[in-house]
């Protein structure tokens, strides 16, 4: 293998059933370098990780290793371990109740007698030499997060490895925590490790990496070092748009205009949740359609789960039209009037074994009380209504919800919170994975909802579809509210710069 | 010719529905065993009128037995059906809690003396004060659960491991007797009527519990919150609250089930009352085809199951089978239970459905 | 989780306490010599409920719930000087109303004022695992340096280390109520029941009515206990050897009232003649009772249906009073009157003339019984 290559993937082809995960994916590692692995979702991150790490097979391609004659084939992460690769998730997979030598070396022992004392000496001339804050005879359980995700990676180091796989390690740590994690990334860039680094986080990404790999459709989009890539650049290779020849073009249907003087629906002053956002301001109009937009991970779920009440609510003061509200918890912002469509529909959305019936009336009959159910009848004559309303496929209003594609899940769920008579709709990703026809209908719905006087608050992973519907849009980066863009400003050029940030 | 192939299609869908129906596989098995009992000696289905020692008349015979037997395990299967549908495991000491509210009862009744000359306290009073700390105890591991978060079982290990003890202690280890025959309607006969009483209690239990999941959102809440807590809260439920509420109601159905249980022998014995009484009730569940995981659940189907078990557990009394083997009995209808039920054995069953029907077709 | 195991215990006993609470309120009217005694039981509910838990997670609060409980004794000891200590180890009181009696029995026997300072352990079965609860009891009882060790041990098997560290720490040891599988040498006296004898009383009585035919059913207790054992045999062999003697029914109840009920309930609906039960404790004569009542069947004295129970619960000695049964066997709780002769004995210097001490048990008739017979027999 030429010069200081490591790791080499060519032409890796992975399907799963209807789908064509990676489609002719080259990837590249070199020696002592750390390299970012980017994409949005859906992009194949994470299909090409398994596939390295021997989870999944593949279709077609190769790999090659250094120190390897031809290809390697990897049967399973075990395999993969062997051969130098190695991996740390972003939830830590050590058990916390042991100690962090024996952490460091379960499952690794060869006989059935353990030299303790050994062990524990090995642990700390390891621990030591990376610089980590903890000792070998202390119970993993009692170091801080980033501790356990570096001793995480101490073991996965150790074990000699080329490759080292750091999977979003970054997602629930501190700044200060994060800091200590890129120097040992650091150091151990220096120790000639290669270091394939998966994060959201652009700011990481800049601050410690080499080389970025950037994937989109399952597909390579390109290698790139990072002096040579501006980040506004980045942002438009991840979503598949052009900065330089969009800028001036507006979406062709043109978003409703709010009237100009409409009374704000909802304001939030400081709100902030326990989901580890920056308390944020905000507002929506009589009649508005805005949106939240950024990275994904960037915090706009977050800061509409805030809004609703679905994350602890910590901090910030809300006004419904004008008047003050206390939202604790999504009952609270039901009863005001609002409505919450939730990003992971199987999740939060569908409660799969009831039916498409129960479905649609359960957000409805809660507000009801719990000693007025729907009659039969009633329900009936609801879920009929809006099946016919939404053109929901279904084999009947009895049929579990389960059963349905996801659109017409999703479909089921919007009919859900429609039937709240909601003045204040908030649609995380509704468009996310179901067919295309779904989606149209989707948009032009909250569209002709918002002429009739609806506030609608919009979020999709597609800028397309946010400057489609939107007429103003909050840009979110790194969970901070970074920029507010209305009028002309709503065009991809400008919003991609705003998500990108910095000056690059 | 158009008009009897509809019929014979209106006729398998009419099948399919009973089949997929959950009260199917517990009824099914009902029937097995009166077919066994028809073929082994008919003479079980006789149901003779006499007069008991008081002179009062009553009806007797197997069927009777086990409808009056039964009727515990069937008020329990209430509550267990819901709490295994909102918290997704069972509640293994309603034993115990039996233990702890028929020792109230009688505590309320006695005042504290073993053995008086009269009631100290009115029987519904006593009934209402059991009810009260039956509920309260029901509340403590709904609250484990809810939450604490502990698993169902684990939770109710607790009171599982102490009830006993706390209902010996209530009344000071004394067993105390009634004598007031007033005391013995509730698990046996009330002058005048051939029908034991047990049964009046546990069909009035149904009809509550029937009444309650018509006017109430009971059984849209347990099972939204049972299949998908997180859905549940972001449609403004509060899925702590009816797991405990859940409890709450088996916490009643144990305070009924306790009052029949002391009542039919004027007494209480702490350790064996009610014994293993938490098994039956959870095989009662399953064995009405609801998922013990929780979730969508059919009422009907587990009140059928209890009698399933009690209709068993006569049967083998009267084949002289030792008591002793019984749970070696109740294991093996569980295990059958869980293998029909395992997706792989669907599976090979509808495969192999279809297969007859393509098939037939062919032919 | 330490933490939420902590919370979790202090929330089981915060619930024991106030059921306690308002069972006290309720007790002003009872006796005033009843409450020392319920004072006394209540760590003794509470406490295997703790022990079950604090292996697991070492909850401090447990530890330091139950030693309180048993380390009273040796503190006054220390104060008094020459008091007997005695350590006395018994199955939980709530087993059944002859451990209650028991229980009760040897509380009123060694107090103070009879010279003797007590400590109590309690294995219940219902709880977990009985024995090994024992011999923790028992390892803390000599350790604390206890004079004498009474047992009543939950199980037979798994005491030899212990009694032989009692030994050698110079306690020692006698056994109430049930013998154990260790050495001889092990203990100085061993008190207990010869059920095989009880058995045999109650079979003899009931050959002593002189029936034409005998169409029993019998009631067994839990199988493989001992009293279960000894009541079984003799009815066997009696069977075995009779020609006019018919087991119709013979099925274990488990000392349930319910399932004997049950069991009655389905021999009678099947029609199956009979005119004995022979019911091996009350409870389950009890049930048998409430069926054959329910069908209309006549029993007691000079009717249809004899009915013989053990244990004499005064309740049942009161059924037999009012000529409803028609036999009661005693198994004797009342122990402490020999244990206390025995210590005597050993105190001053002597060996007690027999190792094994069998009480004395009565059976009664319900023609000849009495009231006091009823009151002074009755548990």
């Amino acid at each position: 293998m030429e010069g200081n290559v490591v790791l080499k993937m060519r032409n890796i082809h992975k399907i799963f059933p209807g789908v064509h995960a990676l489609q002719g994916v080259d990837f590249t590692l070199r020696k002592g370098e750390i390299h970012a692995l980017m994409g949005e979702n859906g992009a194949g991150k994470s299909t090409l990780i398994k596939v390295l790490t021997g989870v999944y097979g593949k279709e077609d391609g190769d790999i090659f290793l250094d120190g390897t004659e031809g290809a390697v084939t990897i049967h399973s992460p075990q395999d993969a371990q062997k051969m130098g690769i190695s991996t740390v998730y972003q939830e830590i997979t050590l058990c916390p109740n042991l100690t962090v030598a024996e952490n460091m070396f379960i499952g690794r022992t060869e006989g059935a007698v353990q030299n303790w004392k050994k062990m524990n000496a090995d642990t700390d001339r390891i621990l030591q030499s990376l610089d980590i804050p903890a000792k070998a005879a202390q119970q993993l359980g009692t170091c801080s997060l980033a501790v356990q995700q570096m001793i995480a990676i101490a073991r996965a180091v150790d074990m000699e490895c080329k490759v080292l796989i750091l999977d979003e390690p970054t997602s629930s740590l501190d700044e200060q925590e994060v800091e200590k994690l890129f120097k040992l990334m650091r150091d151990l860039r220096a120790k000639g490790v290669g270091i394939i680094f998966v994060t959201h986080f652009l700011e990481q990404v800049y601050a410690v990496c080499d080389r970025i790999t950037v994937m989109r459709d399952g597909k390579l989009v390109g290698e790139y070092e990072i002096e040579k890539l501006p980040r506004v650049q980045l942002v438009s290779k991840m979503l598949g748009k052009e900065v330089d020849d969009l800028s001036d073009i507006k979406s062709e249907t043109k978003a409703y205009q709010a009237e100009k003087d409409a009374a704000p629906v909802f304001e939030a002053e400081g709100l902030v949740s326990n989901a580890g956002i920056k308390p944020f301001d905000f507002h929506i109009n009589k009649g508005e359609v805005n949106g939240f937009t950024g990275l994904l991970g960037s915090g706009r779920s977050e800061c509409v789960r805030a809004i609703f009440g679905a994350d602890r609510v910590t901090g910030g003061k809300v006004k419904m039209k004008g008047k003050d509200v206390k939202i604790a918890k999504p009952l609270d912002a039901m009863k005001n009037g609002i409505a919450y469509l939730p990003e992971d529909r199987k999740v939060d959305g569908i409660v799969g074994d009831l039916s498409v019936r129960d479905n649609i009336i359960l957000a409805q009959q809660v507000l009801k009380g719990f000693f007025k159910p729907f009659s039969k009848a009633e329900a009936n004559k609801v879920a009929d209504e809006y099946i016919k309303l939404l053109n929901i496929k279904t084999a009947s209003k009895d049929t579990p919800i389960k059963s349905l594609s996801g659109g017409n899940q999703q479909k089921v769920i919007l009919a859900r919170w429609l039937f709240t008579h909601p003045e204040y709709l908030i649609l995380d990703e509704p468009t996310r994975g179901i067919d295309v026809g779904t989606k149209v209908d989707i948009q032009k719905l909250v569209l002709k909802l918002a002429s009739e006087g609806m506030s609608v608050t919009f979020i999709s992973s597609e800028l397309d579809e946010m400057l489609r519907t939107c007429s103003r849009l909050i840009v979110m980066r790194d969970r901070k509210a970074v920029g507010e863009l209305t009028g002309d400003d709503l065009n991809q050029g400008t919003v991609m710069n705003t998500i990108a940030g910095g000056d690059k | 010719m158009a008009n009897s192939e509809t019929a014979k299609t209106s006729n398998a869908g009419f099948i399919k529905n009973l089949i997929r129906n959950q009260c199917f596989i517990p009824l099914a098995a009902l029937l097995l065993l009166a077919l066994f009992n028809l073929i082994a000696d008919p003479s079980f289905f006789r149901i003779t009128f006499g007069y008991n020692s008081a002179g009062n008349p009553v009806l007797s015979g197997f069927i009777i037995d086990i409808i009056n037997n039964g009727s515990e395990l069937a008020i329990l299967a209430i509550g267990m059906t819901l709490v295994t549908a909102a918290s997704g495991g069972q509640d293994i000491s309603v034993g115990a809690a039996i233990a702890i509210a028929g020792s109230v009862i009688l505590r309320v009744l006695c005042g504290g003396n073993a053995r008086p000359e009269t009631l100290q306290a009115p029987i519904i009073v006593a009934f209402l004060v059991a009810c009260v700390v039956a509920m309260l105890f029901g509340a403590f591991n709904g609250v484990l659960v809810a939450y604490f978060k502990i698993q169902p079982m684990i939770a109710t290990l607790i009171l599982y491991t102490a009830g006993r003890s706390i209902a010996a202690w209530i009344n000071n280890n004394e067993l105390p007797v009634i004598s007031d025959p007033r005391f013995a309607y509730f698990g046996g006969f009330i002058p005048g009527i051939p029908i034991p009483t047990p049964c009046f209690i546990a069909v009035a239990c149904m009809i509550v519990i029937a009444i309650v999941l018509k006017v109430t959102n009971l059984r849209l809440y347990t099972q939204a919150v049972g299949i998908n807590q997180s859905s549940s809260k972001l449609n403004g439920l509060n899925p702590e609250m009816i797991k405990v509420m859940a409890f709450v109601i088996l916490g009643l159905c144990v305070a009924v089930a306790g009052l029949i249980k002391v009542s039919r022998v004027s007494s209480i014995n702490y350790s064996v009352i009610a014994k293993d009484i938490e098994m039956d009730a959870i095989l009662a569940v399953a064995l009405g085809g609801n998922a013990l995981s929780g979730g969508k659940f059919s009422m009907a189907a587990s009140i059928i199951g209890a009698f399933v078990i009690q209709c068993l557990t006569t049967t083998l009394y009267k084949f002289g089978v030792s008591s002793t083997a019984l749970p070696a009995y109740k294991a093996v209808v569980v295990i059958l239970l869980v293998i029909v039920s395992a997706p792989t054995v669907r599976e090979w069953f509808s495969t192999l459905t279809k297969k007859m029907k393509l098939s037939k077709e062919v032919a | 989780m330490k933490k939420k195991l902590a919370v979790l215990l202090t929330g089981a006993m915060v619930m024991a306490t106030l059921a306690g609470c308002g069972g006290a309120s309720e007790e002003a009217a009872a006796p005033a010599a009843e409450a020392p005694a319920a004072e006394e039981e209540a760590p003794a509910a509470e406490a295997p409920a703790a022990e079950e838990e604090a292996p697991a997670a070492e909850a401090p609060a447990a530890e330091e719930e139950a030693p309180a409980a048993e380390e009273e004794a040796p503190a006054a000891d220390a104060a008094s000087g020459d008091l007997i200590t005695v350590g006395i180890i018994n199955n939980d009181p709530s087993e059944s109303g002859y451990r209650t009696a028991n229980d009760a029995d040897l509380k009123a026997a060694f107090t103070e004022e009879n010279g003797y300072s007590a400590s109590f352990a309690y294995g219940n079965p219902a709880v977990g695992n009985a024995n090994e609860d024992q011999v923790k009891a028992a390892q803390q009882f000599i350790q604390d340096g206890v004079d004498y060790l009474l047992l009543s041990a939950a199980d037979t098997a798994g005491w030899d280390t212990v009694l032989q560290d009692a030994q050698d720490a110079g306690v020692q040891v006698i056994l109430f109520d049930r013998t154990i599988d260790a050495d001889e040498s092990l203990y100085a006296a061993s008190i207990v029941s010869d059920m095989d004898k009880e058995g045999q009383t109650a079979v003899d009585w009931l050959a002593s009515q002189n029936l034409d035919t005998y169409n029993i059913i019998h009631l067994q207790g839990q199988m493989g206990s001992a009293a279960q054992q000894g009541r079984t045999k003799a009815l066997d062999d009696k069977v075995a050897a009779e020609a006019n003697w018919n087991m119709v029914e013979q099925q274990t109840a488990s000392w349930n009232a319910e399932n004997a009920q049950q069991i009655v309930q389905s021999v009678i609906s099947s029609g199956k003649e009979f005119n004995v039960i022979y019911a091996e404790n009350d409870d389950m004569a009890k049930g048998a009772v409430a069926a054959l009542d329910a069908a209309n069947i006549s029993h007691g004295v000079g009717k249809d249906v004899i009915v013989m129970g053990f244990d004499c619960n005064k309740w049942a000695l009161e059924e037999l009073l009012a000529g409803n049964w028609n036999y009661d066997g005693q198994c004797n709780p009342f122990q402490s009157s020999y244990i206390d002769d025995v210590i005597k004995t050993l105190e001053s210097g002597g060996t007690p003339a027999e190792k094994v001490i069998i009480m004395d048990e009565k059976g009664f008739d319900a023609t000849t019984i009495t009231q006091e017979d009823v009151d002074n027999y009755g548990i």
